[in-house]
């Protein structure tokens, strides 16, 4: 069995809303980018997260500026919840000298250290060794940062995952692992390639605290990241904190889902974490419909300004091939 | 055979062998720089101060948290330096053998060597790899190879083969103050042969050839181990008559164009000679360049000596076989000699 969290942390009020209003920036943020694909705007391969914006919303809201993350190709939802601003991410999105990275990286290698997007690997699995030397500095500099590492249940059947573990577990490194874990590893089904029912159970062969979540569910989620990080900036070591969830748009947008049942992903729609956190909100008395639709609007508008201002960019120079391979650009 | 044999004369040496000379490399730079971590497996001394003994007594003096021993697990001692390297800190990793980078790959190839681009600058990855390789001992086909021409075709990473104990201790300091991932392979004897060794040998900038010795016949340039064999073929050399200037390249990537020119135009004859496999190896790459650069002024093609297409064989009599021996050396550098 996954552990069963004791002392669970309810957000306040400001902060349910706040989870809110990154769970909005995200989806607007991702319907924009498959429009733009759509039309034709932008051409890179898309990984959309459609379906999983609780998970990185909740956790940012217990995340400090300096905290960082370690992401993975379909990671945007991560970087959007830490609040990395939309213009140089969209710049980058549509290769422009402006972009984050130049446009040398794109949607997969988006990385944005003021906000703590520290890497952002198109490797399964990677995230998490590196996420390791980042608590590593964390324990030298004697901070309380952590660093969370961002997977698919993919990922947790891949070595990286397991040498991963086992070290943070051995260095008590304030680490969280935070497993999104949709249902597939690309178009292979959970069940048929991972030999545990829930991934939290693995934690307990590393030797650290293991928890099954609602991915779906913003409290759940807030609930054990909490008790996570909290672990974490105390010495303690790693958490391994998987949250099941759901994508709604494949694996890469435009697949053919051919690999699910239409009644599945029906069934995983009808229940959306996005309007049934936004109705929970109402019903609760946090705020009020005009409220949440005027958080809606301003993320729209901030998606709209970024679209602008990324396609009215310049394409980076060729120059560019020479120039950070080193620290020093190579000679023409 | 000292590498000074070309620079003044009044420097205070002392015999030291490699693997003294990359302890107190590390010794110093950890002293100088709190921000410089060693990492890797059975490195601390409650393990032993490494297999052969190389970080010896940097976990007593520096502490457990800056000097640490690590689980037998290539991605997570690479994916910690990593991440501790973008975090601002030096990290040596010791990945205990050349091959063992095998398993360590998509650290190495996918995250260390190409953060820095594809974040546009924004990642910088100023870490260490440590590494010991090369037959003759008997370790067979998962424990000595050269694997340098891997490093050498990605963008991104630096490749130093140093040869002697000031050359280690020069380029060690550099490389761990250099901004990006540089790999230092230790080649087996390179470590256990004692030579003169600069009392303070300082920094050695990285990307530089030696000139170990002038002659006019042929050049033959060489790096690691291999220039042991090298200068062995050269005596040989000397004494039928051949005069030839050996080039150390030290650095493999970014390799010293202009000194390997220099000295080929020079001599008009080139012979490539190392241990790493001849079919697409460093030697290849160096070849096509000089004939690309110097075409016309060339004596005779550009000769490369390397391993055979095969793995590194058990045996103590294939393993002779496969390794280039002073004999091969001799008998390319006379063809080639008498072709013009």
């Amino acid at each position: 069995m996954s552990q069963t969290l004791t002392n669970r942390a309810s957000p306040d009020a400001a902060t349910q809303l706040d989870i809110y209003r990154r769970m909005i920036r995200i989806e607007r943020n991702d319907d924009a980018t498959r429009t733009q694909i759509r039309r034709g705007r932008i051409t890179a391969p898309y990984y959309s997260a459609r379906g999983q914006e609780c998970i990185p919303s909740a956790i940012s809201t217990l995340l400090n500026d300096d905290d960082k993350i370690c992401t993975i190709y379909r990671g945007i939802h991560d970087m959007v919840a830490k609040n990395m601003p939309l213009r140089p991410l969209w710049a980058e999105i549509c290769g422009r000298v402006d972009g984050t990275c130049k446009g040398k990286g794109g949607p997969m290698h988006l990385t944005h250290p003021e906000t703590g997007v520290m890497v952002t690997t198109g490797i399964v699995g990677s995230s998490m060794p590196i996420a390791n030397g980042f608590g590593w500095a964390a324990l030298l500099d004697g901070t309380k940062q952590v660093t969370v590492a961002y997977f698919g249940d993919g990922a947790s059947n891949i070595g990286a995952f397991h040498e991963a573990l086992n070290l943070a577990s051995v260095w008590k490194l304030p680490v969280i692992f935070v497993c999104q874990n949709n249902g597939f590893a690309e178009h292979t089904r959970y069940e048929n390639a991972t030999s545990v029912d829930q991934i939290s159970k693995r934690a307990i062969g590393y030797g650290m605290p293991g928890y099954t979540v609602d991915g779906n569910d913003p409290l759940d989620v807030y609930a054990h990241a909490h008790a996570a990080i909290e672990r974490a900036r105390a010495g303690e070591g790693p958490t391994l904190l998987e949250c099941k969830t759901f994508r709604f748009m494949g694996h890469v947008f435009g697949d053919a889902d051919g690999y699910m049942t239409k009644e599945e992903k029906e069934a995983a729609i009808a229940v959306d974490p996005l309007p049934r956190y936004r109705q929970k909100l109402i019903d609760d008395g946090i705020a009020t419909a005009e409220q949440l639709d005027a958080l809606t609007a301003e993320a729209e508008a901030e998606v709209a300004d970024a679209i602008e201002f990324a396609m009215a960019c310049e394409y980076p120079s060729d120059d560019e091939l020479r120039r950070d391979v080193f620290a020093e650009e190579i000679p023409a | 055979m000292s590498t000074d044999t070309l620079e003044a004369p009044a420097v205070e040496t002392v015999k030291m062998n490699g693997l003294q000379a990359i302890n107190a490399a590390l010794m110093e730079a950890m002293e100088a720089d709190p921000k410089v971590l060693v990492l890797g497996e059975d490195i601390a001394d409650r393990e032993g101060g490494g297999v052969v003994g190389v970080t010896r007594g940097l976990s007593t003096k520096f502490g457990d948290l800056r000097v640490r021993s690590t689980p037998i697990a290539e991605q997570a001692i690479m994916g910690a330096a990593i991440g501790a390297a973008m975090a601002g800190y030096k990290p040596v990793a010791e990945i205990m053998l050349m091959n063992f980078t095998t398993v360590a790959m998509d650290m190495i190839v996918n995250h260390a060597a190409k953060l820095r681009f594809m974040s546009g600058g924004q990642s910088q990855v100023p870490l260490v790899i440590r590494t010991l390789t090369g037959a003759g001992n008997q370790t067979a086909g998962q424990h000595a190879d050269f694997y340098e021409a891997w490093f050498c075709h990605t963008a991104g990473i630096k490749v130093v083969i140093p040869w002697t104990p000031a050359d280690f201790k020069g380029l060690y300091l550099s490389a761990i103050q250099d901004p990006d991932p540089v790999i230092i392979v230790e080649s087996g004897k390179t470590l256990f042969v004692p030579m003169d060794t600069p009392v303070n040998q300082g920094p050695i900038p990285i990307g530089k050839a030696n000139v170990v010795m002038p002659g006019t016949d042929l050049t033959i340039v060489s790096y690691g181990q291999m220039m042991f064999t090298v200068m062995q073929a050269v005596e040989e050399l000397g004494k039928a008559g051949v005069s030839v200037e050996v080039v150390d390249l030290r650095t493999i990537s970014p390799w010293d164009k202009e000194a390997v020119l220099a000295s080929t135009e020079k001599t008009g004859r080139l012979l490539v000679v190392h241990e790493a496999g001849r079919n697409f190896g460093p030697g290849a790459e160096i070849a096509a360049t000089v004939q690309e650069r110097l075409f016309g002024k060339l004596k005779a093609p550009v000769g490369r000596l390397g391993a055979p297409y095969c793995s590194v064989p058990f045996a103590k009599k294939l393993e002779d076989a496969f390794l280039v021996q002073p004999p091969e050396i001799v008998a390319e550098a006379q063809r080639l000699v008498a072709m013009g």
